[in-house]
């Protein structure tokens, strides 16, 4: 009885496959017809193309269905014969268990394979702590993940069901309960101590004589950087003075701004110490200097700062990564529009002496022609008062 | 007492309501049911085609990943004009992957998951008739229902959906010039939102009162069902968050439509200075992840019900370790409001404030360890049966770890500043929160399936679906831990700009097949549900053996779930092969009275009066041996 329905099932599925494979035929056929018909050749090689993929996935359905048929074939001939048909909770063990091993190879694999091709080692004072925490860390969880994977596909496979066993009655236990807590509390609070030092450290950008200060500021999608001239210091800021030749919106009251600089590459002297000081002027963009382990947002509105020290040069470190074309890069880490895939500099860590070489042959911020605009613009409107509307929130 | 007396009023109200509130049209059976378990499936229905949609989209962006440079022009005749000469658009890419994020954390992930089995589970395991309004309880629906058609609609503007990613940080948001994206797509966005979190209040409102006070006799909070814990305490989650995130929004769509400035300052668009002046950005980022933290719980916290519960009945063991398992529950639900600015170590907010959140960030890891050890503790020694929601419950917690460990790296403020919006962060999220709560609710969906449509699924087909998706998965999100430690971006239209990201290009097209295979594999899954439901077998009442309530209602559903008085609960959901006792399940509804041979002391624990009956009846036993 069973069997009859069987083949009656089979042999509509087959109907119902053949029908189907009819069917695309003829729409692919259309779809040639119709494109013919516009004389759009590459319409009709994109509808081949979809044909083709459709095709290929009914095919593995049809596969998939067949297979499906057999097994079931397979388990009723067992039952008729009076014999256990498959036995899937033991299949799945052992697919479990095939899972585990393959899984742990593949793991192993990806780890030592695309796990080399993480960024290279630290190029700032800072990014060396960070890099140490960072192999604490995986350690530990390697080890756990190792474990728990273990047991969580090792129970399955050793503890799959039969009708012979009963599941051992075990609600709770109080003791290995505590382990497991306490356990990783302590080790979790190793970690949050160190980290939160590190990063209590690696956070303070508070200004000490002697650091570079240089202005980054982000907008769509373009870094602009601004050193500090002889003097040392940068001339302060104000958004409501942007002008297209002032782009930055320098406010010229401050003598601080006379001599500032405009560079296009972020050029740092090794060795010392640089505080970034982060701009956005229109949506928020993020400073990532991933090599020197750096990252920070650029907030309208919001200055905020990072200050690092750079310890490798851009040549040593082409020579310790084996290319002669590596480059550092600041890229921007905060979505912030259609072309914020492409948003980057190089930056380039020189000595002392290249360093002060460099800057001596760059632009001043303050063109003629901004001298030009300014003068003129100095006895007309004066800066606008520090607030001439009130947001509507305040 | 109150509990009691509640539950009467439900019965007498539901008697003599029941000539005139009974009339059944098609109306009100198919379309504004105020059934929770109708409710339940529409939740279901629209949460499995949300996730389809949000699948195809998530294709799309993955070809222009692995084949930045071709052109398909197929796409073009797909998508017309945000795709011309078949290659997506940058900003539509945004779009996409904003959308996306989107529906796959609000739509599929919280309204597709505790809907379905919020409304499902509370009533039927609790033992109530319904849930506490059932009207409200409809709103709450075809208020996400609404907020999904809008979401959608979002692709038919001109301009586009939404594109500043699905944590729309303003300025870029509120600032129409900024991107297509933020025009009209980020208003109904906006909208859409609105009305999400409207039905989020309503059925969360709901749930909680439900699970409060319409427990039948004898259930009480330590005997529910730790999918009941989970979904009771996702409910307050949400609804003491999501407020929250109604504010930022308000607050944004005044930024944007009325000139105010609270998000606005200091603002150059195409070099001429704006007028915002005095508001904050990071003020956004508040707001947002005061919710936006408790929100990755809300959508785990179902997920770790389903499967305790799955793993549980299908290893015929107790959960291990209940007690543990509602206080880590607890333990996460309380801490998560106060963690949310591990988002924002570098955003610019004080760095002694990213120490502190630090500090919460990993001590929540300590309740998230708890459940995983527990979870294991199960399965050992037991008797495991490997039905298809079994496995998906498996996968679970093996997600669960993976993606939970790279967490600790994550809540370390030192070790985020590289890795803050990488791959790495992608590659946690979508296997912690992405594939463990989808595996979780197909473990759902697979288990509860004959509750709802009185059939069962085919196994096979959820065995090849299981080991299809599992494994693709993994090898979607595994090897993006490596790009991101690489520092290779999130929301990167294309990674040919910079020469030192070319080679991640083999990679990102493996990854990008691998995501073909897992998403033709929801196929297998589609039409196993399409299937099962009009043709799959015919299930039995209790078809796994389980010690819920919901198993001793009839099979053929009838409003008001028992016909006749709700059965009274004696003993905890997880008596699986409890020695002494014949078989390896003894239902919530067996009094201890029937099992004298299996009972235990610990089982009276805070029952005087069943302990002296237990005492003297294992007293005459003994006295019996000696008589023999
Ligand atoms: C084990 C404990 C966990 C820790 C310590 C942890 C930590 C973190 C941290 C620090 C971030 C921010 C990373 C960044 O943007 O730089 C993050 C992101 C995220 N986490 Fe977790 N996490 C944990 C578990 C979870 C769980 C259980 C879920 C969800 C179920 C989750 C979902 C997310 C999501 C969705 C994001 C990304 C949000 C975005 O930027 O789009 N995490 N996690
Ligand atoms: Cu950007
Ligand atoms: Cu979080």
């Amino acid at each position: 009885m069973g069997f009859k329905q069987l083949i009656n099932s089979k042999k509509t599925l087959s109907l119902l496959a053949a029908f189907v494979l009819f069917g695309t035929d003829r729409l692919m056929a259309q779809a040639t017809a119709a494109a013919a018909d516009t004389a759009a050749a590459d319409k009709s090689a994109m509808w081949t193309g979809v044909g083709y993929y459709v095709l290929l996935f009914l095919v593995a359905a049809f596969c998939v269905a067949i297979l499906g048929k057999i097994l079931r074939v397979y388990d009723l001939t067992q039952q008729m014969q009076g014999k256990k048909g498959v036995n899937w909770n033991g299949v799945m063990g052992i697919c479990c268990i095939l899972f585990l091993i393959a899984g742990m190879y593949g793991a192993y694999w990806s780890l030592t394979v695309q796990g080399s091709m993480k960024l290279p080692e630290a190029a700032s004072a800072h990014g060396g702590a960070i890099d140490d925490m960072f192999t604490t860390t995986t350690i530990l969880t390697l080890i756990v993940f190792v474990i728990t994977q273990i047991c969580l596909f090792g129970f399955a496979f050793v503890y799959r069901g039969s009708d012979k066993r009963k599941a051992y009655f075990l609600p709770h236990n109080n003791t290995i309960e505590k382990v497991w807590t306490i356990v990783p509390a302590v080790v979790l609070t190793i970690l949050v101590v160190f980290g939160f030092f590190t990063w209590q450290r690696v956070e303070n950008s508070s200004e000490v004589k002697g650091d570079l200060n240089i202005d980054v500021t982000g907008h769509q999608f373009a870094w602009e950087f601004r050193y500090p001239g002889t003097d040392g210091k940068l001339g302060s800021l104000n958004f409501r003075l942007t002008t297209p030749l002032n782009k930055l919106g320098v406010d010229f009251k401050d003598r601080n701004s006379f001599d500032d600089i405009s560079a296009d590459t972020l050029v740092l002297p090794v060795h010392q110490s640089i505080r970034l000081n982060i701009h956005a002027q229109d949506v928020i963009h993020s400073v990532y200097m991933p090599h020197f382990r750096l990252q920070q947002n650029a907030v309208p509105g919001l200055p905020t700062f990072f200050k690092f020290i750079p310890t490798i040069t851009t040549a040593e470190m082409r020579r310790k990564t084996d290319n002669p074309k590596f480059e550092y890069l600041l890229y921007c880490n905060k979505i912030c529009g259609g072309a914020h895939y492409n948003m980057q500099r190089v930056v380039r860590v020189v000595s002392q002496a290249e360093y002060q070489d460099w800057i001596s042959k760059q632009k001043p911020y303050l063109t003629d022609q901004l001298k030009k605009e300014l003068h003129f613009a100095d006895n007309k409107t004066a800066v606008p008062a520090a607030s001439n509307r009130l947001a509507l929130n305040n | 007492m109150s509990t009691l007396a509640v539950h009467d009023h439900g019965v007498v109200h539901h008697e003599d309501g029941h000539e005139h509130h009974h009339k059944a049209t098609f109306l009100n059976t198919y379309v504004f049911s105020q059934d929770h378990k109708y409710i339940a499936k529409q939740f279901l229905v629209t949460g499995i085609i949300m996730a389809f949609i949000a699948m195809s989209l998530s294709i799309l962006f993955r070809i222009q990943l692995a084949y930045p440079d071709k052109s398909f022009p197929f796409l073009e005749t797909l998508l017309g004009h945000f795709a011309p000469g078949g290659r997506l658009s940058p900003d539509f890419y945004m779009s996409l992957v904003t959308i996306h994020g989107t529906i796959m954390v609000f739509f599929v992930l919280t309204a597709g998951l505790s809907g379905t089995f919020a409304n499902l589970l509370i009533p039927l395991q609790i033992g109530a008739r319904d849930m506490a309004s059932p009207f409200v309880n409809m709103l709450s629906y075809w208020f996400f229902f609404i907020a999904s058609l809008i979401m959608l609609s979002s692709f038919l503007v001109q301009k586009g959906p939404a594109s500043g990613g699905w944590t729309i940080y303003p300025p870029l948001s509120a600032l129409p010039k900024a991107m297509p994206g933020s025009g009209m797509g980020m208003t109904l966005w906006l909208i859409s939102m609105t009305l999400f979190i409207a039905s989020q209040l309503m059925g969360g409102i709901n749930y909680i009162s439900t699970v409060l006070n319409m427990r039948t006799k004898g259930m009480d909070l330590w005997k529910m069902p730790l999918t009941v814990w989970a979904l009771f305490l996702t409910a307050v989650l949400g609804v003491l968050s999501f407020p929250v995130l109604v504010a930022g929004v308000v607050l944004l769509i005044f930024d944007r439509s009325f000139g105010t400035s609270f998000y606005l300052s200091d603002i150059v668009l195409g070099g001429v200075p704006q007028p915002y002046e005095g508001g904050s950005p990071i003020l956004f980022q508040h707001l947002f992840w005061f919710l936006g933290h408790p929100e990755v719980y809300i959508v785990i916290m179902p997920a770790m019900g389903l499967s305790s519960e799955v793993l549980a009945v299908n290893s015929r063991k107790p959960i291990f370790g209940y007690h543990a398992m509602v206080y880590s529950l607890i333990g996460i639900s309380v801490l998560s409001f106060i963690v949310w600015g591990h988002h924002m170590f570098v955003t610019g907010m004080n760095p002694f404030l990213g120490g502190v959140f630090m500090i919460t960030t990993l001590i929540i890891a300590v309740p998230s360890a708890v459940k995983t050890f527990n979870w294991l503790a199960t399965l050992w020694r037991g008797n495991i049966r490997f039905t298809p929601a079994m496995l998906f419950a498996i996968g679970m917690v093996s997600f669960f770890i993976s993606g939970g460990l790279t967490g600790i790296f994550l809540g370390n403020a030192a070790l985020d500043i590289n890795l803050h919006d990488t791959y790495f962060v992608i590659a946690h999220f979508h296997l912690v929160m992405g594939s463990a709560a989808i595996f979780g609710m197909l473990a759902g969906v697979y288990h509860w399936f004959p509750k709802m449509y009185r059939r069962m699924m085919d196994e096979r087909l959820g065995y090849l679906h299981f080991w299809l998706t599992f494994i693709g998965a993994y090898l979607v999100f595994f090897p993006m831990h490596f790009m991101g430690l690489d520092g290779v971006p999130r929301r990167y239209y294309a990674f040919t700009e910079f020469e030192s990201m070319k080679r991640w290009l083999t990679v990102n097209v493996f990854v990008t097949w691998s995501a073909i295979m897992a998403g033709i594999a929801q196929l297998a899954f589609a039409f196993n549900f399409v299937y099962s439901i009009f043709w799959g077998k015919k299930t039995v009442q209790n078809p796994w053996n389980a010690n819920t309530l919901e198993w001793t209602a009839p099979i053929e559903h009838i409003h008001g779930n028992w016909a006749g008085e709700i059965p009274t609960v004696y003993r905890w959901p997880y008596d699986y092969s409890k020695p002494g006792h014949d078989e390896d399940f003894i239902p919530q509804t067996v009094p201890f009275s029937q099992t004298m041979s299996s009972n235990l002391p610990h089982d009276f624990e805070d029952n005087p009066g069943g302990l002296e009956e237990y005492t003297k009846w294992t007293n005459a036993q003994k006295a019996n041996e000696a008589v023999k």
